[in-house]
């Protein structure tokens, strides 16, 4: 597979074409996406960011098949997103897609096992030996030794392993997250941040939404969003750069 | 598979909210109980029914002197003048008449050598004992040739011997009846509690030929010799009792030459039609009871969708994060469907357990047996499991139509 950032020979994973989200707040009318067109390449490690309000997080909903847009086109893995209802959403949620959140999200009533379990649980196709894989994911994110602990017994980097091993699970093509290190400090964001670049590595395609220049400065490309819009994508200036060094 | 994993995270659901769980389960538990308490009371009296039927015979009739209401008044059972022993052999010649007896009957003192005891003294021909289902435990009846000739033997029931003779053996004891001498030859088979439905002990009698009864025990009839206070048959297995009651009537009212236009100075009672009537008013209770099960079940299945629908709103975000890793809205409905389902059906077995102790007081109340059968529990069990289905649909269902993101911002 391809690892650099550069757009291979491959179709996009995540391609949008003239996204538009509207929010309706009373009489107002909120343009979170504005005719945003962009293209994610099988492999790539994304890190969008931009300032609260920007619509990063409103592209990330997209892209991870929780919400619809108000127009426009997305496909993820050749896939027409509008076309599909909500029961092939969930299934695209769970077979194609992994999810990483701020607050991690872990049933608390439940050990770390059952947690990374939980996905597969809602899988469609037959999974033997669910244990297994769960325990393999716990061991690939550092905490096969906690398989038994609930969340109140992990520190907070502990849990967002857990939340990557369960995102990981069900060996998905995309992982997405929504500001994994918000919650961290500084030392656990900078371990975060080495295992996802580990995972991008083994070829799995990683879409990190954040708002930290360091947190970042991991990802092989940057997309800075600004007023619902692409304001800056390193992709396309080094693709700039490229096209200008050959003329 | 996925049934399995959805009771599980209900039941730990419900675990971690014990008293609420216990709480919400009230409806249901009072439901359940008063489900169970209500059939098995309907159980245990029809069985208590059919078994004095059965005891006694559903074909058994009696024949009453007086009796019958006149002018609104009933001139109750014995205040005519008593039949004969002419008019059991008139009876017991009817084609459609298996065997027949004269009774009288009285009270008296029987004194044995341990103590003494007053009770229900009976005089009976030969059939008094196939006529009235009673079977021998210890020793024998008396003969046709002992009946005849009023031999000093009787037959006793089960409760007198207990009272005259706490030590057992009275079969060849003699004892004695308003100081008559008489030799107990046998004892009764013990028929229970409540002959007539009045509470009154069938096992407490002596039972004597009748000529030996009316000359020793009773006394004589001052204007009617061989009399009888009443007369017991059985109309043969087939033959309609209904007719068998008009066609005996009328064989009286000829014998007793009652001109026609006028009313009968007797009656003839039909046991098994005066038990059926008592269950009649066993049902009244039972349906009074179910309207408290249907009440209580659905006050508890609006306080079950009440919680859940409290569980749900807690527990968006988890919604939405289950929805985020692909639960489809199916799988979120089956889990809090589940969930409703089970917290009731909990509440279902513990309103089974206090049920069956209701049921069984109550049949300690009314002297039949516990009746709790697999129909009972499945009936119980199921309107529980249905009030978890119906009541927890629509909270189930608001959960399953939640919108992840909204779920997921949610706090």
């Amino acid at each position: 597979m391809n690892m650099s950032s550069e757009p291979s020979g491959d179709l996009p994973i995540i391609s949008c074409r003239d996204l538009s989200k509207v929010y309706r707040m009373g009489d107002q009318e909120v343009r979170a996406l504005n005719n945003v067109s962009l293209d994610i390449w099988p492999g790539e490690f994304v890190a969008i960011m931009g300032p609260s309000g920007s619509g990063k997080s409103s592209l990330m909903n997209l892209i991870g098949a929780l919400d619809r847009p108000t127009s426009g086109e997305m496909w993820i893995k050749g896939r027409e997103l509008s076309a599909m209802n909500r029961d092939e959403l969930a299934d695209l949620r769970n077979e194609t897609l992994g999810f990483v959140f701020q607050q991690f999200n872990l049933l608390s009533r439940q050990d770390a096992l059952s947690n990374v379990k939980l996905p597969l649980r809602y899988a469609r196709r037959e999974i033997r030996d669910l244990d297994a894989r769960a325990r393999e994911c716990l061991e690939m994110v550092g905490l096969g030794n906690r398989m038994d602990h609930r969340p109140m017994q992990l520190s907070g980097g502990q849990q967002q392993r857990v939340a990557i091993a369960r995102a990981l699970v069900n060996r998905p093509s995309i992982l997405l997250a929504d500001e994994p290190t918000g919650a961290l400090d500084s030392r656990t964001t900078a371990e975060i941040m080495q295992l996802l670049v580990q995972l991008s590595k083994q070829g799995i395609t990683i879409v990190l939404v954040t708002h930290e220049a360091d947190v970042a400065a991991y990802a092989s490309r940057q997309i800075h969003f600004r007023d619902g819009d692409i304001e800056s994508d390193s992709a396309s200036q080094r693709t700039n750069l490229l096209s200008e060094q050959s003329s | 598979m996925k049934l399995k994993v959805a009771s599980t995270s209900a039941l730990e659901a419900l675990i971690s909210n014990p008293l609420r769980s216990l709480l919400t389960m009230l409806g249901i538990i009072i439901g359940v109980a008063s489900v169970m308490v209500m059939m098995s009371i309907g159980e245990g009296a029809r069985a208590q029914i059919d078994a004095q039927i059965a005891s006694v015979g559903s074909n058994l009739l009696t024949l009453n002197p007086g009796g019958i209401q006149r002018g609104g008044r009933n001139q109750g059972g014995g205040s005519g003048r008593p039949f004969t022993e002419a008019d059991v052999t008139a009876i017991a010649d009817l084609p459609f008449v298996e065997a027949a007896t004269g009774v009288l009957s009285g009270q008296a003192t029987a004194v044995s050598e341990e103590g003494n005891w007053v009770t229900t003294v009976q005089g009976g021909g030969p059939d008094y004992f196939a006529v009235n289902n009673w079977t021998i435990s210890e020793g024998r009846l008396f003969t046709d040739q002992e009946a005849r000739s009023g031999s000093a033997v009787v037959v006793i029931g089960a409760s007198t011997v207990s009272n005259l003779f706490p030590n057992g053996n009275a079969v060849g004891q003699r004892i004695r009846i308003n100081s008559v001498p008489v030799e107990i030859i046998g004892i009764l088979e013990a028929k229970g509690q409540s002959g007539g439905g009045m509470g009154m002990d069938r096992d407490d009698t002596v039972v004597g030929p009748l000529s030996m009864v009316r000359n020793r025990v009773v006394g004589g009839n001052r204007w009617v010799s061989r009399h009888v206070s009443r007369i017991q048959f059985l109309v043969r297995d087939g033959y309609d009792i209904a007719s068998a009651q008009d066609e005996v009537a009328q064989l009286m009212r000829d014998r007793r030459k009652i001109a026609p236009g006028e009313a009968d100075n007797f009656s003839i009672f039909n046991f098994a039609d005066m038990i059926k009537q008592r269950g009649a008013a066993m049902n009244t209770m039972s349906m009074l009871l179910a309207f408290t099960a249907a009440v209580s079940l659905l006050v508890g299945g609006v306080g079950v969708m009440n919680i859940m629908l409290v569980s749900v709103t807690e527990r968006t975000r988890e919604i939405g994060l289950r929805m985020a890793i692909g639960a489809r809205g199916g799988d979120i409905l089956i889990q809090f469907l589940v969930e409703a389902v089970l917290l009731c059906t909990l509440g279902g077995l513990i309103g089974m357990s206090l049920g069956w102790l209701g049921a069984f007081g109550a049949a300690q109340v009314g002297k039949w047996p516990m009746s709790v059968s697999p129909v009972i529990i499945g009936t119980a069990l199921g309107a529980a499991a249905s009030v978890g289905l119906i009541f927890g649909f629509f909270p189930a269902r608001r959960a399953a139509q939640l919108d992840p993101i909204q779920a997921l911002r949610h706090d």
